[in-house]
């Protein structure tokens, strides 16, 4: 018998808790045989978040971090500049990154860290139990959303790939999906590049990857794969957001630098 | 070791810890511990290492939170206020067992207080700080020659133990300018040997993982229970304490910090007009030193307790004490300083009037 496909080395053997249909274990398969074909695993250092994700310490075989809610970029970028020369990688989810981490994260793209971000968007929180999360959009419902979620009383969501985009700091940023195979190659191409990003030096990188949450949704898994495909993808484009690797030009050359000699000139 | 240098309190700390081996640091400015960021965004990088000027308190810690797990030296400073914002991720530190040196130059509070130099971050620091269940290292220098040493002595509880290390100082002290001398020969970081827990580059280790939770039925229990059983044996190893004049004293002063520097000067005064004062001071404030202060409850039957707070360490005094001794009380709140005519006042109230136990302030 010949073995056609394996589970990657970069990750660990073990059951996980994730819920049927969810879309964390595509992604963190994704990112192990990227971790696998980049020959990075042995100085790869991994941040689990707070949320769906937190057991994801144990199930990378990679050495792992998990820390408070929303700080992954924080610890990253402790990680990175005590050890420049591992690979650091943040996983983490709406609520973690765009709602009590927002300051993490986008501070961590401001100073161009060195790092790179898998930030998973499912429009809700899911280990809480199904409330708003700051990617819930208007007219979802979510456990603390009853009646759909009114922007008139709960604001609107925050689409953070077009936010971090405008930012100098950021080289690498697309937002991707995992609801079919031919989005899923899509989203480790996109992985891929990330880590490479960082591994050629080039600064911070961060992939959105629009996931299915059929239990937050109350939804089959299937109907979730098409919620994401005919509500998600629309409120949520998919495609490159920033990207500088092609560019010769690194981001220090884009600085002016105003110093007080050449306001002085 | 060295030769003797003029230093500002929150320099020498922070020449101190790179002396010690620090090669990372993660700050956020607020006065009056500015000097120590500045000092690092240059020093840090001469020295080989990374600073970070992070944008939040909160961002600061967990960048140490992930340096520290790396097992490089690591350190943050900040002032009262920004001291509380670092509680959550000092508590997953402690949770997850890393060394790590923070400093409080403590100002005026509650909430904004102000930015004069203040003792009212006792209970926060000596009580953990954070939620969950835990201790942290407590050292409380008297002046800049200490803040400069200090850094040491934290690393190395804070490696042997696991667990992170504060210098609990104070505006004054931070501000103030003194010469220094650096007692211990400079450690490059190269020559310390690899924490076994330590994340980074392997050439094929198991997979190591830092974190402060564990799910399973009775796990959690297990580890918070090692980690008290370390926290006894710093108690045991660790306390460190001064004692001045308390030979023949009928009194013992009990201070730290800039507290016990006003103290000596209120010793010296009362000594002058025949009162027979001591005085003890803490270095550690976790540990504790309550052994030591219960021993010597057999000769000094009255102790006043002297704070820039409305009465913190006070409990602890009386905790050690367990009703052996008299303890009286002279409070500085709102980050008022007291004077030496002030104390000996309260010592003569003791001594010669018979002023009611705890009766504190002003």
């Amino acid at each position: 018998m010949q073995l056609l496909n394996k589970r990657p080395e970069s990750l660990i053997d073990v059951p996980m808790h994730y819920c049927p249909g969810c879309g964390h274990g595509i992604v963190h398969r994704v990112i192990a045989e990227v971790m696998d074909e980049l020959d990075i695993r042995k100085r790869t250092i991994g941040i689990a978040p707070v949320g769906c994700a937190v057991f994801a310490d144990v199930y990378f075989n990679c050495d792992m971090i998990q820390g408070p809610h929303g700080r992954g970029p924080a610890e990253a970028t402790g990680i990175k500049r005590a050890k420049p020369d591992t690979i650091v990688f943040s996983y983490q989810g709406d609520g973690d990154l765009a709602s009590i981490g927002m300051a993490e994260i986008v501070h961590a793209a401001i100073r161009s860290e060195n790092i790179t971000v898998i930030f998973i968007n499912n429009a809700i929180y899911g280990m809480t139990g199904g409330q708003q999360a700051p990617t819930t959009m208007p007219g979802q419902k979510t456990t603390t959303n009853p009646a759909g979620r009114d922007p008139k009383l709960a604001g609107y969501p925050i689409r953070v790939c077009e936010m971090l985009a405008t930012l100098d700091g950021p080289a690498y940023i697309e937002r991707v999906s995992v609801h079919n195979v031919a989005n899923v190659l899509k989203a480790k191409r996109a992985i891929k590049k990330a880590f490479k990003t960082q591994n050629d030096g080039l600064g911070f990188s961060l992939v959105e990857v629009v996931s299915p949450c059929p239990t937050g949704w109350n939804l089959t898994p299937l109907k979730a794969c098409e919620y994401v495909d005919k509500v998600m993808i629309p409120y949520y484009p998919l495609g490159v957001y920033k990207d500088i690797t092609q560019s010769k030009s690194d981001i220090s050359d884009s600085k002016k630098v105003l110093d007080k000699e050449s306001v002085e000139k | 070791m060295s030769e003797k240098k003029l230093m500002k309190g929150n320099e020498a700390l922070a020449e101190g810890a790179v002396r010690a081996g620090c090669r990372f640091f993660a700050g956020y400015p607020i006065t009056p511990q500015n000097e120590v960021p500045e000092y690092m965004s240059w020093r840090m990088p001469q020295a080989g290492g990374a600073f970070v000027q992070a944008e939040s308190e909160v961002s600061a810690i967990n960048m140490i939170y992930g340096a520290a797990a790396t097992g490089v030296r690591c350190m943050t400073s900040s002032s009262s206020p920004g001291i509380s914002l670092k509680q959550e991720g000092l508590s997953y530190c402690a949770g997850a067992d890393l060394p790590l040196l923070i400093a409080n130059v403590v100002r005026g509070g509650p909430g904004l207080g102000n930015i004069a130099g203040a003792q009212g971050d006792y209970w926060q620091s000596t009580r953990g700080g954070g939620h969950g269940d835990y201790r942290i290292f407590v050292m409380a220098p008297n002046g800049v020659n200490e803040m400069a040493n200090f850094p040491q002595k934290c690393y190395e509880v804070a490696y042997k133990y696991r667990l992170p290390a504060m210098i609990l100082a104070d505006g004054i002290i931070g501000q103030m300018m003194e010469p220094v001398e650096f007692l211990y020969p400079e450690i490059d970081p190269k020559t310390l040997k690899e924490p076994a827990w330590a994340l980074g580059v392997n050439d094929g280790r198991e997979k190591r993982r830092v974190n402060s939770y564990d799910l399973r039925e009775g796990f959690l229990e297990k580890m918070v229970l090692a980690r008290a059983k370390r926290y006894r044996e710093i108690e045991e190893n660790e306390v460190l304490y001064e004692e001045k004049m308390l030979d023949d004293a009928e009194i013992a002063i009990v201070a730290y910090g800039t507290s016990a520097r006003v103290s000596i000067a209120g010793m010296k005064l009362a000594r002058e007009n025949g009162l027979k004062v001591g005085l003890f001071r803490p270095i550690t404030l976790w540990p504790f030193p309550k052994a030591r202060i219960l021993e010597l409850s057999k000769r000094v039957k009255k102790f006043l307790v002297v704070e820039m707070s409305m009465g913190q360490m006070v409990e602890d005094v009386q905790l050690s004490l367990n009703g052996r001794a008299e303890v009286h009380l002279h409070a500085s709140p709102g980050a008022s300083t007291m004077t030496a005519a002030e104390l000996y006042k309260t010592l003569e109230n003791i001594m010669k009037k018979g002023a009611k136990e705890y009766a504190a302030a002003k």
